[in-house]
């Protein structure tokens, strides 16, 4: 049954090349953890993309109840902890999911340093990773002020004093992300959730899919 | 190294007749053995990542992600405290010649040129070695990044006063419960007034921005005397400055409250 269906998309569509771009390969047995144990440092990188996905399904359940203004920003999360079935746990999955993805990618990124494997070809996918390091910490960095409690405006408020220091464009820079060049209030909230919703996952997606097409363009890197 | 427009075919082929030696054999000429990604090696890596999704799961069902009371920017009491990931970063600017006039050095300078490093790497490190050992001066300085990151870290959990954190945070106002009823006429009441200790501890006493809740404790008389004299966690001892007859009617004040 499904294979008729497959066939029959495949008779009009011609999707078997496409598919077979990306997940026809072999892997080296360099890499494979199952004929070299030391080989798990190759599974940081996936491990990182797979716990994206994680951020990216709990989040988007997060948005059924979270609410971007300052008066019901607070209530919305404290309703979402307290009340909403399995709120708890989406919410715990989706702020422990962001400390390990930090993690999983910081180790995924000494893999590459460590190995050299950002040399000749490799440079323009490791400033690509690069990149991706620094939305991921801005992802950190907008999140941490959403649930709109005392420890998220006051990190938000040092973070902006230390965003203020950068030469030349600091205070425009800090009126950019708080919406005011003194207050952090109301319109904050909004700019920080719509980059930590819109603008950020938008430019992850972006990276990755660059990070893959050149992996896969390229191979991964040889044995040392 | 020939690419592009320059390069070389094997007859009519797809393998260029140099190959690069960064460039991992084709998998075709691969002696190891080599497996195929679809479908037996995305089992596998499905496996792994059953595993972890489980991980992550317990993780989240034992330990609720946290949340503070309500934001008061006004607040200037409140310590802040960035999630841990930032924490290196925190105790980093509050070195003397990284903070106050030197801001910018410990907020741009320093964090531009670590960045800037980062990113040039492939262009600063360009020889053909690709093991650690013998790329010492690469493997040196991040293994002294790593190490000043773990420092820092270290040092800023180990130094921060997490019972104020703590306390700082407390939800005092559940919403759709109002706070108890106390007795706001009574003698005890009026002096915890006069001696400021609503000014941490709450007006309804029931915690506040530094101090917490007095209500419901459980101690007797006696016990509250000793901490309002020898203080606890962030309360300073001798904050109290009344007489002992007012203190006694301050103590079974806090005491009686339920
Ligand atoms: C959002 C975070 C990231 C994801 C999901 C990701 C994913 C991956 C994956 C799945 C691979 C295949 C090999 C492996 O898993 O080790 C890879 C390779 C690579 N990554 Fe990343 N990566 C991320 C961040 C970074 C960062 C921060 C850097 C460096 C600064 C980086 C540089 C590279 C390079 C140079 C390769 C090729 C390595 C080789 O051929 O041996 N990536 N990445």
């Amino acid at each position: 049954m499904l294979k008729k269906l497959y066939d029959w998309i495949d008779e009009r569509l011609e999707v078997t090349p496409m598919w077979r771009d990306i997940a026809d390969h072999e892997v080296p047995e360099h890499v494979n953890p199952a004929h070299h144990f030391s080989a798990f440092v190759y599974c940081f990188g996936g491990l990182t993309f797979f716990i994206i996905l994680i951020q990216f399904l709990s989040g988007m359940f997060l948005t059924l109840y979270y609410v971007p203004d300052i008066e019901n920003a607070w209530k919305s999360v404290y309703y979402l902890q307290n009340e909403v079935a399995f709120g708890k746990i989406v919410r715990a999955m989706h702020h422990w999911g962001a400390s390990l993805a930090l993690v999983m990618m910081f180790l995924h990124m000494l893999r590459v340093y460590f190995q050299g494997a950002y040399k000749k070809p490799r440079e323009l996918n490791w400033i690509i990773g690069v990149l991706l390091f620094i939305i991921m910490l801005a992802f950190g960095f907008t999140g941490y002020l959403l649930p709109w409690d005392m420890k998220a405006v006051m990190a938000t408020k040092v973070g902006l004093q230390i965003a203020e220091q950068s030469p030349l464009i600091g205070g425009v820079l800090k009126t950019l992300l708080s919406g005011d060049p003194t207050i952090i209030g109301a319109l904050t909230l909004t700019r920080f959730f719509a980059i930590h919703v819109f603008f950020l996952p938008a430019a992850l997606i972006g990276l990755l899919v660059l990070h893959f097409y050149m992996i896969r363009k390229q191979g991964i890197s040889g044995p040392l | 190294m020939k690419k592009g427009k320059n390069i070389k075919y094997v007859g009519d082929s797809r393998v260029p007749q140099d190959i690069d030696k960064n460039i991992p054999t084709d998998f075709s000429q691969y002696a190891g053995k080599t497996e195929p990604f679809y479908p037996s090696f995305l089992l596998k890596e499905w496996m792994v990542g059953a595993v972890f999704l489980v991980a992550l799961l317990v993780l989240s069902a034992t330990h609720a992600a946290p949340l503070e009371r309500i934001a008061d920017p006004n607040d200037t009491a409140y310590i802040p405290l960035p999630d841990w990931y930032f924490l290196f970063l925190y105790e980093f600017l509050k070195f003397p010649y990284a903070s106050g006039p030197y801001l910018p050095i410990g907020a741009f300078v320093i964090p531009g040129i670590a960045f800037g490093a980062l990113f040039l790497a492939p262009f600063l490190d360009r020889g053909p070695e690709r093991r650690p050992l013998k790329r010492p001066i690469a493997t040196g300085m991040m293994l002294l990044a790593i190490a000043s990151i773990f420092y820092l870290t270290w040092y800023s959990v180990e130094h921060h006063d997490w019972e104020a954190t703590k306390n700082q945070g407390k939800i005092v106002d559940i919403p759709g419960e109002d706070a108890p009823e106390i007795d706001v006429n009574a003698d005890g009441y009026k002096l915890l007034v006069t001696y400021a200790c609503t000014s941490c501890h709450g007006d309804k006493l029931n915690g506040g921005a530094a101090g917490p809740t007095l209500i419901n404790l459980g101690l007797s008389s006696d016990e509250v005397t000793k901490i309002v004299k020898e203080g606890k966690g962030a309360m300073p001892p001798g904050l109290f400055k009344g007489t002992d007859e007012e203190l006694k009617t301050l103590s079974d004040y806090i005491s009686s409250l339920k």
